[in-house]
């Protein structure tokens, strides 16, 4: 569906601000920075996945007639910068002093006058490690001959990180050993990354005479990496000015502060220019954050004909070398505890336990919505499990016990409040799409077929319902290193009447200049092409927590509604004075005040943006210009919910999947833009067929990690990807002003295990319940053949 | 090595190390940034531009190599500043959201029309299987180019009757 003809003032579809610039190949992305005399930086990268540094020889390096710098641990050791705090409250090495502990750590930066002549250098740099036992399967990382990783912790043995329960584990016991029927199923959610098409990179300008830093960053949170910045480097926050310009996706893999960043900005520092340093594929895929890595022990209790009462699991979380995650400080497992999903439960309670392991940090990331998506694909993989006891079919059993319309607000059993849904409603829609019934009585023709001995392709239906929490705050529960996830807004009318509004939130490619240009519309009532959105720079912008977790809309773009209503009653008390009425007397209409009875005695945005600007007598008080200021906390989170039906021909012979429909139904409240709203869903779509068949990081027995390419690291293409099938239903959130959800993420979090349980659900006949994603080719054959491997280890 | 390339119809000369690629002399030597880079292997094709009307991928080919040859970049797509049908699809169907793909499957897609300009779904799927898209699901690059096929640009001889 292409966008409207005439643009809307205000919700709707319309073509985007922002495409103007791409298109033509001129958008400015951070490799595109080109500063006089600016250098370029490479980093040297650990090839051991454990490993002991016995010395570190640069001379040659150094020797190079291009290079400018070359930076080691002790370097910054002697700055107080050879470790950084992560966002989980733990420290990385920015540059490895006593040991590497993951293959890919940073060891060396070197600073040149091109980037061949760094990536030359970095040959010359003769490093002596001594290689230690590693510690690769985080099922093995507590034993107790397991090698300790973070001897640098003062007192640490072993590689626990923290314990973490939600719910209430004696009542779920209780509800346990009463049920009559009990099911368990361990599966795990494996490693995977974010992989945008760009990666990471920054360009650092330090001013000597200012003491200004200028720093241009793949980063989804500006104004956190200021912070960080100044309480890392001791330069004042006033002093530094991160710039987020067009960034070539996040999906999460963008929100921290990485070693490379803060090796430009000392090599900034040290050489008096700006320096570059961007990241190749293999290092983005080696060291940036990846996500999940969930080993995952679930029971789901119910009555026998499918009542379901109590949901538990134990989860062992493989956090890698540093707790790196970002998520809010309160919640080490994210939001994984809203494992309960979309139903009505007696009882629940999950345990997460963390660990330590020679791999690469990070663990929330790829658009996951604080680990919903890991919780998503263990309820919606338990409720097919219990279908698959049961021998229910797997719609009937989740209508038998979604949540109705009339229990929201709901208060699921681990503490989450659910704003708003109906669910049974997006369930028979998507099933209405798909057209469920006719697809189960071919199904059951193919299978008879099977039975008589044809082993042709067998075809499978998988559901996925799912529930999200997106949008933190509110700031009372929640903060990162102690910043309260509230958001910022700042609207400017000028006199002509166009507007500027700025933003703490940017764009990765969401649309931000669009979306939010369209809420100041909707409520100013002027066309969008008069207000311009700045966001992405922490001098023009105020302060906010940045893009990730689906909360641009929740949170900034209720700020954006927020002011643009505050800069609407001002304009109210400017038109009274203008009309010589009261501002009680005066009733709103899209763009204009009038004296209520009598509407030809009106004003609009623009008479009284230019007379809030001249010498017009306001009421005492009242202080002249149209504009506004904002800070924004979320009462709640707003809970978006799907219900996603996926279409699967499997060949058994070979394994091969091919996703031949894919029906998705979101709820994600008022959609602002449907246009932008269902793009973001496609997107999700696709990345969970990468998941559920393609996507995984392995590592071999010495922590070699065998996806760091494109060509090993399978991402979906448009053969992989059908034509997306969306249908929508709109529940609005009661809390959030314009009534909206988030919905970045939703897909991404919704669809992996509606094709993982059609996978599962075709291979029906083999008797197979479950294997663990990606359903590769060779893992979909062993699993016919009842010979299942772990597929995040390369050997068993 | 001197190297003379024509870009979008300029040609330019060039001193360039023999190891140069040729994403990077558009790049960082002729300051054409339209054209991005994305993985090094020759899989994500974000550096796709057309080498002779073919399109090729310039992180895997050297500069030396396009020697003697017309190279064609997203720069170059808006001839005399009138968008091209591709370019107005991405547009018209939200083919684009982080932009970063953008001007390889919108080269990709231009190659194609140009050959076949009534392509079927699978013809466009197949032809932009090479190049990854993170954000779009490809579902609307598909209708971008299909859209760019009902809306063909109106032909010299009709511009001029």
């Amino acid at each position: 569906m292409t966008a409207t003809e005439v643009p809307p003032v205000g919700f709707g579809r319309m073509i985007r601000k922002e495409d103007a610039r791409f298109i033509r190949g001129e958008g400015h992305y951070v490799d595109d920075v080109q500063l006089p005399g600016m250098l370029h930086g490479a980093i040297l990268r650990s090839p051991f996945a454990h490993a002991r540094i016995v010395s570190i020889d640069t001379s040659a390096a150094e020797a190079h007639p291009k290079v400018r710098a070359v930076i080691t641990g002790a370097t910054l050791a002697g700055l107080n910068l050879a470790w950084m705090p992560t966002l989980s409250n733990d420290v990385q090495a920015v540059l490895a002093t006593d040991k590497v502990r993951f293959q890919g750590q940073e060891v060396a930066f070197v600073v040149a006058e091109d980037r061949y002549a760094a990536r030359d250098a970095l040959e010359l740099i003769d490093v002596d490690y001594d290689p230690l036992p590693a510690v690769i399967d985080a099922r093995r990382a507590l034993d107790p001959d397991a090698p300790t990783i973070r001897d640098d912790l003062e007192g640490k043995t072993g590689n626990h990180i923290f314990d973490w329960e939600s719910g209430d584990r004696a009542r779920t016991e209780e509800v346990f050993n009463s049920a009559e029927v009990v099911v368990a199923q361990d599966m795990l959610y494996p490693r995977v990354h974010p992989a945008p098409m760009e990666t990471c990179g920054t360009v650092a300008d330090f001013d000597k005479t200012t003491g200004k830093l200028t720093v241009w960053s793949t980063t989804q949170a500006p104004h956190a990496h200021r912070t960080l910045y100044a309480l890392v480097a001791g330069i004042p926050e006033h002093k530094i000015r991160i710039i987020s310009p067009d960034i070539g996706g996040g999906f999460g893999n963008k929100v921290g502060i990485y070693p490379g960043y803060v090796c430009a900005v000392v090599g900034s520092i040290v050489t008096g220019k700006a320096v570059k340093w961007v990241e190749d594929r293999s290092e983005n895929l080696m060291s940036t954050s990846f996500a999940r890595d969930y080993h995952m022990h679930g029971e789901i209790a119910s009555t026998k004909d499918g009542k379901i009462v109590g949901l538990r699991v134990k989860v062992l979380a493989d956090h890698g070398a540093f707790n790196g995650t970002a998520q809010p400080t309160k919640f080490p497992a994210g939001f994984f505890h809203i494992f309960t999903g979309s139903y009505d439960l007696q009882a629940a309670h999950c345990e997460v336990t963390g660990v330590y392991t020679n791999k690469c940090p990070g663990g929330v990331a790829y658009a996951c919505s604080f680990r919903v998506t890991e919780a998503a694909y263990l309820v919606e993989r338990m409720v097919d499990v219990l279908a698959y006891e049961l021998k229910m079919d797997p719609a009937e059993l989740r209508m038998k016990n979604l949540l109705r319309a009339e229990q929201f607000p709901y208060t699921s059993p681990t503490g989450w409040e659910y704003d708003s849904g109906d669910y049974p409603r997006a369930m028979r829609l998507a099933m209405e799409l798909a057209g469920y019934d006719e697809l189960r009585r071919e199904q059951a023709a193919l299978r008879r077929r099977w039975e008589a001995g044809d082993r042709g392709e067998l075809m499978g239906i998988g559901i996925s319902f799912f529930t999200e929490g997106v949008g933190a705050g509110p700031r009372k529960h929640m903060d990162i290193l102690g910043l309260g996830m509230a958001d910022g807004a700042e609207l400017r009318v000028h006199p002509t009447g166009k507007a500027v509004l700025r933003i703490s939130v940017q764009t990765q490619g969401q649309g931000h200049e669009t979306t939010f240009a369209q809420i100041v519309a909707e409520e100013l009532g002027i066309p969008v092409a008069d207000i311009d959105v700045v966001h992405g720079d922490t001098d023009q912008t105020p302060f906010g927590l940045g893009t990730y977790g689906s909360r641009s809309t929740p949170v900034s773009g209720a700020a954006a509604a927020i002011v643009t209503r505050k800069v609407r009653d001002r304009a109210r008390i400017v038109a009274a004075a203008m009309l010589e009425a009261s501002p009680d007397d005066l009733q709103w209409e899209k763009g204009r005040w009038f004296v209520a009875g009598d509407p030809e005695q009106g004003r609009t945005i623009q008479e009284i943006a230019l007379a809030a600007h001249s010498s017009l007598e306001l009421p005492e008080g009242v202080e002249g210009h149209l504009d506004a200021t904002t800070v924004y906390n979320p009462p709640n989170l707003t809970y978006p919910f799907g219900a996603y039906i996926c279409v699967v021909d499997v060949d058994p012979g070979t394994g091969q999947v091919k996703v031949r429909r894919f029906i998705a139904v979101d709820d994600c409240g008022v959609r602002i833009n449907p246009m932008i709203v269902e793009g973001q869903i496609h997107g999700g779509l696709a990345d969970g067929i990468g998941m559920a068949l393609m996507e995984v990081m392995a590592f071999d027995e010495e922590g070699n990690h065998l996806g760091a390419s494109f060509m090993d690291y399978l991402l979906p293409t448009a053969v992989e990807c059908p034509s997306w099938e969306l249908g929508a239903t709109v529940t609005p959130s009661p809390h959030h002003p314009l009534g909206a959800k988030g919905v970045g993420e939703s897909a991404t979090v919704g669809s992996p295990a509606a094709v993982v349980n059609a996978v599962l659900d075709a291979l029906r006949p083999y008797n197979v319940r479950h294997a663990d994603m990606p359903l590769t080719p060779a893992a979909v054959w062993r699993a016919i053949q009842g010979n299942q491997f772990r597929t995040d280890m390369a050997i068993q | 090595m001197q190297i003379t390339v024509t870009v979008n119809g300029q040609s330019y000369t060039r001193d360039v190390e023999p190891r140069l690629l040729l994403v990077h002399f558009l790049r960082d030597d002729l300051g054409l940034t339209g054209t991005h880079w994305g993985c090094d292997t020759s899989n994500c094709g974000t550096c796709v531009v057309r080498m002779d009307g073919v399109p090729v991928k310039s992180c895997t080919v050297l500069a030396v190599m396009a020697d003697g040859h017309e190279v064609g970049t997203v720069e170059g797509m808006a001839a005399g500043g009138e968008l091209d049908p591709v370019q107005q699809g991405f547009v018209q169907c939200h083919g684009l959201q982080c932009g970063f793909c953008t001007p390889g499957m919108m080269l990709t897609a231009r190659a194609l029309l140009d050959s076949n300009p009534a392509p079927s779904e699978m013809d466009i799927r197949e032809a932009i299987s090479g190049q990854i898209c993170r954000c779009t699901g490809y579902e609307n690059i598909v209708r971008a180019v299909q859209w760019a096929a009902e809306h063909p640009a109106p032909t010299e001889a009709e511009v001029s009757a």
